[in-house]
């Protein structure tokens, strides 16, 4: 029967030593997937997987990945809401690879939001 | 859905989304009985009859963002298109049982897909909820449970450290 092997374990704690876990408790950016039932059918669990993914490529331990359920706007799965610290959040719809990749540079590490992955900007105009 | 292991990710955040605090999920596939049966088994608070009765219907959720449920219909669909079907036993407080057979050689069986994708976005999404994953595919077995995990990685590292999950990913994805 395959198991968790002790020894895997062991590596991944080798390879944590002195690097300060901030998984639990203070972050710097929370990124949560909706995976509702039409998240889901829609492709979320990619997306998450591929954030999951950018997050270890980038070593980040500053990042809290998260998900939650329908958000009520099914047609604009999947979806995801960026909240870097002391910004406002941002939700993106009708996600791929291509705009998760570009997202994760620009907003989530950088923390300049990708206004044309947008659901909105702003609500109203003056003008 | 384009397969089961989709389906039991809705079906899961059902549960985690009533609260539980554990969850298992067993997997059995015997293509000599050609039966392929998935339980999810959770804690969480459960249901009155009045909603066990409504389940099955699409135009019934808990839930106030829309006013449709798919999650429960769309697995029974599934079931049903391949030959099985789907029981849910639910008691207030106690928790649900939901199990889902399949005849497991039918052509409309949906595959089971990525299983180990579908825990690991289960675990990262909901970090405090513990997962029991059991399968036993035609004498291929994996088992985990994350409160073990947890209890080894303790002080040094989280579960939802992305090196422990693709971990636990490989080692559902290839049972021995």
């Amino acid at each position: 029967m395959a198991k968790l092997r002790v020894e895997d374990l062991k590596r991944i704690k080798d390879a944590s030593k002195g690097t300060v876990n901030l998984r639990d408790g203070a972050y710097r950016v929370k990124i949560t997937v909706h995976m509702g039932t039409c998240g889901i059918a829609a492709g979320a669990r990619k997306i998450m997987n591929s954030l999951l993914d950018k997050i270890q490529e980038a070593d980040a331990t500053d990042i809290i990945l998260t998900s939650s359920g329908c958000a009520g706007l099914c047609n604009h799965e999947p979806m995801i809401t960026v909240e870097v610290k002391d910004m406002a959040p941002v939700k993106y719809v009708l996600l791929d690879e291509e705009k998760i990749q570009r997202i994760f540079e620009e907003h989530v590490m950088k923390g300049n939001p990708v206004p044309e992955y947008a659901l909105s900007v702003g609500s109203e105009t003056t003008y | 859905m384009e397969d089961l292991s989709l389906h039991i990710l809705d079906i899961v955040e059902n549960a985690t989304n009533a609260g539980a605090t554990l969850v298992s999920v067993s997997i059995e596939e015997d293509s000599k009985k050609d039966l392929l049966e998935i339980t999810i088994k959770d804690n969480g608070s459960g249901m009155d009859a009045q909603s066990l009765n409504g389940i099955r219907d699409p135009f019934f959720t808990s839930r106030s963002t829309r006013r449709v449920g798919l999650g429960v219909p769309l697995l029974e669909a599934a079931a049903r298109e391949a030959g099985g079907h789907l029981r849910v036993d639910s008691q207030p407080g106690r928790g649900t049982e939901v199990r889902a057979t399949f005849q497991a050689g039918h052509i409309d069986r949906k595959p089971l897909g990525d299983m180990g994708a579908t825990l690991i976005s289960l675990i990262m999404g909901n970090p405090e909820v513990d997962f029991v994953y059991e399968s036993n595919l035609n004498g291929k077995n994996t088992s985990l449970d994350t409160r073990s995990i947890k209890k080894e990685i303790e002080g040094v590292t989280t579960i939802t450290d992305p090196a422990v999950l693709k971990l636990i990913q490989d080692l559902v994805n290839d049972p021995e």
